[in-house]
């Protein structure tokens, strides 16, 4: 674990007014994007969303074929704490839809020096099953998923 | 059993119990004189299910395996007299199991691995055991006296984790597929020193281009199936003189075959090669595909055709599949959403 924060002044935004959002059968990028935009950033105590690691953008689902891509952005090209927001956003999304989904999770284009190591990280589900076991690791990612403000929908 | 007619995959039984992921298989290779075919599956839940085919053909499970591995067991591996099951697991362990009094006691712990062990394979002999890890290292064991296990090489080389250990069906001669995209062939040079004699990379012999997940040796041993997150299946062959099976001398000699492509949407984590020479591929998009060699190219050199594809065998990701020893027509896979499936080849394969 490293010691001082990776990014000690991140830039904060507001958080938006909800957007009306029908109930309907079929699930969309919204209804994904609802599910993990309150999740915690695990150095702030800010939303993923308020720090623009994510966006709608950052989320496309194609139901038909049962896949689920996001694409996150950290907040600064060295951080560290990328595999534990990538644990964070697919143990949410394990929790919270059918488990035949298939989830492709990824950072943005050219947002870390480490691009195709994270991602490769992120993607590789034994090391996520077995990071997941790790008991504080573990704790990290629970902290950042209840601490989160769910409550819009 | 042939009828002719094209080729079908048949599910046959359903076998329910796990409560995680299924990760791994293992027929038994020598389930005693009388005895009918025993898998053993491993997964999530910490646990290793045993399962028998009763004389009325009903599956059951017959034994659990818990209360020794405190995390996931990733894979299982029986010994070649069908009398012990190694099982490796993310606790940083593999254990030794021997069934006697009508129970699997665990009879050895091995212990060493700096994290997770993810593959145990047992050597032609029984004699030797290898073991991998998320520490980049191969471990080889010898098997003593008294359930005793000495590590008698610790194989560096692989510049991220280790996937999974294969040995050779004939030859001391292990396989061990890697994170780092690579696949090396392992040998001693007749003195008790292992050395990696090959590594098969995607610039010096077409080989991966992403994490390699799994390794298959055809019976005869002169070929060998992977199996990648690039989605590809590669089938390599090696010109050694099997016949002199006594050092590792030569086994730098495996060359690129074959690529399979286009058949599998997502990561390829499991290829297994049968006695009747077809290669099962499970996968992350859920289906099970089925190859054999085109023999009717001969001219062109051998190439691989699909038999046939079977698309959801599965709810979710399929992690394994294995040929049965005993039958070679019945496939059984593990899958993550915690079944595993028994299921027959039918009808005209070869054509």
């Amino acid at each position: 674990m490293t010691v001082g924060m990776i990014n000690a002044n991140p830039v904060v935004h507001e958080r938006p007014e909800r957007a009306a959002h029908p109930a309907h059968a079929a699930l969309d990028a919204l209804d994904v994007f609802d599910t993990v935009r309150d999740i915690k950033d695990p150095e702030h105590p800010y939303s993923l969303e308020q720090l623009s690691v994510l966006s709608q953008e950052s989320v496309s689902v194609d139901e038909k074929l049962g896949h689920i891509q996001i694409t996150f952005t950290p907040t600064v090209q060295h951080c560290s704490m990328a595999t534990v927001i990538g644990l964070c956003l697919r143990l949410k999304l394990m929790q919270n839809f059918p488990p035949h989904f298939k989830i492709d999770i990824k950072v943005a284009p050219g947002s870390l020096a480490n691009e195709e190591s994270v991602n490769k990280q992120l993607n590789d589900k034994e090391r996520v099953a077995a990071a997941l076991e790790n008991p504080n690791l573990r704790q990290l990612v629970d902290d950042c998923l209840c601490s989160d403000h769910s409550s819009s929908y | 059993m042939d009828g002719g007619g094209a080729a079908e995959l048949r599910e046959t039984h359903r076998l329910t119990g796990h409560a995680d992921r299924a990760w791994s298989l293992a027929w038994n290779p020598n389930p005693g004189a009388g005895a009918g075919p025993v898998l053993a599956s491993c997964g999530g839940d910490k646990t290793v299910r045993i399962w028998k085919r009763a004389p009325d053909g009903v599956w059951d499970c017959s034994d659990v395996l818990d209360g020794v591995h405190e995390r996931t067991v990733r894979s299982c591996a029986w010994s070649p007299d069908g009398k012990l099951l190694a099982t490796a697991s993310f606790d940083g362990t593999t254990a030794i199991w021997e069934y006697s009094g009508g129970d699997f006691e665990c009879v050895a712990t091995l212990e060493g691995h700096d994290n997770e062990v993810k593959s145990v394979s047992w050597s032609q002999s029984g004699s030797l055991l290898a073991t991998c890890s998320r520490d980049k290292a191969v471990w080889i064991w010898e098997v003593q006296p008294g359930n005793e296990h000495e590590c008698v090489a610790v194989l560096q080389g692989h510049t991220q984790d280790v996937k999974m250990v294969q040995w050779h069906p004939i030859l001391n001669v292990l396989v061990s597929v890697s994170y780092d995209n690579t696949i090396r062939v392992w040998a001693d040079d007749g003195d008790d020193d292992w050395h990696c004699v090959q590594t098969l990379t995607e610039a010096g012999n077409s080989g991966h281009s992403s994490t390699v997940w799994s390794v298959s040796f055809n019976q005869k041993g002169d070929r060998m199936v992977t199996c990648s997150d690039d989605c590809t299946l590669k089938i390599w062959d090696t010109s050694v003189d099997l016949s002199q099976p006594t050092t590792g001398e030569g086994h730098e000699s495996w060359q690129h075959l074959s690529t399979l492509s286009g058949y599998h949407g997502r990561t390829i984590f499991s290829a297994h090669w049968s006695s009747e020479d077809i290669i099962a591929s499970g996968a992350g998009d859920d289906a099970i595909c089925l190859f054999t060699e085109e023999k009717s190219t001969m001219v062109e050199g051998p190439s691989y055709r699909l038999i046939l594809k079977k698309e959801k065998a599965h709810d979710m990701d399929i992690n394994c599949v294995r040929w049965c020893p005993q039958d070679p027509r019945v496939l059984a896979s593990a899958s993550d959403d915690g079944t595993v499936k028994l299921w027959e080849l039918r009808g005209n394969v070869l054509d």
